[in-house]
């Protein structure tokens, strides 16, 4: 593992194929949860959290269960081995997974870490299954730019979570600016949050050309 | 294909009942005994989220309640009847906690002098933030309303002279217009204080004579009426003590600039007023 694989992937995920401005996904936590700077502090805690655990997760089920010729079917359905599961059931296996994780994660907190849990529970149960985190682990299996490891994949997700957060705080400090300016009647709240996130997305292609 | 098929049907269904199975376990090892009491308690409180006891929401404060961090009573909304309930629920003898209204202590609107034209955000807070709004006076009310927004049971309205009044019957004292006015001229008081000082002005009266007309200008008149020494001009404004006052209604009349508000009297004039107005048009309608 270098390091500059790292950074690589940092300033892909932070930047450059950013998930909510480049990639336009997690839009609805972002608008819904960015009037506030707390409160996008906490989803973004808690996205981070929940995408880094899901690219863990959703890798190994990728690679140990679905792909062609993977352990699984080897062993119990060598007669589709050859073509593997990934098509038919990427979508449906990565929800039942990631949502389950994120059940078991919320009740282990509840327990054993009743901080933790109040200060992003509430966000927990909100992002189960959020276009961004199943997003993130398509990205990391089937769609990938990249050659994926585990590592990799778990760098990736968590990566992307710093983003989301990112851009969740940066918007956050838009949105309490635009509380005290004269916005017409009917641009006020969601209208004028896409406007400027739209603006954003526009700043953030500049960095565009740190992809290679 | 029949192979494909059953191989994504049973991949599924193992993976599902493999964490179905382990959810099942989890939630047995991770269980959590929550007091039944906290969700009885929340049912009985408004639901409103309004604040107005001043934790986040009525879920904190039927945890707090039930944990025995909060009284009951702190919750300024709740009718009689729930609040009793609650008291019931928890085994604790039941205190009478006064009913509150919300006041305005301010009677320039109309009557204040402007000294300034304020052009910007229609918000008393924006407003206060430029040379202190547009008023002449440092201690009067803005009257852009931001109270009235802030009120989450409509009981707040701009009138025409300009002043926030309060429609006693929907206010519930949850004091969201005393958290959010800029110039501190709303205050959540007891019902039964029907007299009360409607001004804040602690300029001296040659100042408050001149930007308005119905402030306080700390003659004293009050304070020599009040047969029971409860009226006091404090900093330049008259200021009653509730131990003391019989709300006698005395220093209302003799103010000189009707700074000092009895509603009672107020009510009586409205009432008197309104029956003038009924009384002459009904034989009009006769001769008709």
């Amino acid at each position: 593992m270098n390091f500059g694989l790292i950074i690589q992937i940092a300033i892909l995920n932070l930047f450059v194929q950013n998930f909510v401005i480049a990639r336009f996904l997690g839009l609805c936590p972002f608008i819904g949860q960015s009037d506030d700077k707390k409160k996008a502090l906490g989803m973004g805690v808690a996205v981070t959290f929940v995408m880094t655990l899901a690219s863990f997760v959703t890798y190994l089920l990728f690679a140990y269960v679905l792909k062609p010729n993977s352990w699984f079917l080897t062993t119990f359905f060598g007669t589709i081995a050859e073509d593997g599961l990934v098509d038919v059931l990427k979508t449906a296996s990565y929800i039942l997974v990631i949502a389950s994780l994120v059940q078991f994660v919320e009740m282990f907190l509840k327990r054993h870490v009743p901080a933790l849990y109040r200060a992003m529970g509430i966000y927990l149960a909100l992002i189960t299954t959020n276009c961004a985190v199943l997003g993130v682990a398509l990205l990391n299996t089937t769609d990938a730019t990249m050659e994926m490891n585990l590592l990799t994949a778990v760098l990736q997700g968590f990566f992307a979570g710093l983003g989301f957060t990112l851009v969740m705080l940066l918007m956050a400090g838009i949105r309490e600016r635009l509380q005290y300016l004269n916005v017409p009647r009917c641009m006020k709240g969601a209208p004028i949050a896409f406007l400027c996130t739209g603006l954003m997305a526009l700043a953030f292609l500049g960095f565009a050309g740190m992809a290679n | 294909m029949t192979s494909f098929l059953l191989g994504s049907l049973l991949v599924l269904g193992l993976l599902a009942l493999l964490l179905g199975i382990v959810l099942a376990i989890a939630s047995r090892v991770f269980h959590v005994d929550v007091d039944p009491r906290i969700e009885q308690v929340e049912e009985l409180l408004p639901g409103a989220n309004c604040g107005g006891c001043g934790l986040a929401g009525c879920a904190m404060a039927a945890e707090q309640i039930v944990a025995g961090d909060a009284s009951p009573n702190i919750c300024p909304v709740c009718s009689a009847d729930a609040r009793a309930k609650i008291f019931e629920l928890l085994g604790l003898a039941a205190q009478e906690s006064e009913p509150k209204v919300a006041r305005v202590l301010c009677g320039g609107g109309a009557a204040c002098k402007e000294k300034d034209l304020y052009h910007g955000v229609d918000d008393c807070r924006a407003a206060v933030l430029v040379q202190g709004g547009a008023k002449a006076c440092d201690f009067a009310c803005i009257g852009l309303g931001s109270c009235v927004d802030a009120c989450p049971f409509e009981a707040i309205f701009i009138g025409e002279d300009g002043l926030p009044h309060v429609i006693e019957e929907r206010c519930t004292a949850c004091g969201a217009c005393e958290r959010i006015c800029p110039r501190h001229v709303i205050r959540v008081m007891p019902k039964k204080q029907v007299v009360w000082v409607k001004c804040s002005s602690h300029d001296p009266g040659k100042v408050v004579n001149k930007i308005c007309q119905t402030g306080c200008i700390a003659c004293r008149k009050c304070e020599k009426e009040c047969p029971f020494d409860a009226i006091h001009v404090v900093d330049n404004l008259a200021v009653i003590d509730y131990e003391k006052c019989k709300l006698c209604g005395k220093c209302a009349k003799v103010c000189p600039k009707h700074a000092i508000i009895d509603i009672r009297a107020l009510r009586r004039a409205a009432a008197k007023a309104a029956k003038q107005a009924e009384q002459p048009k009904q034989p009009a309608a006769a001769d008709a």
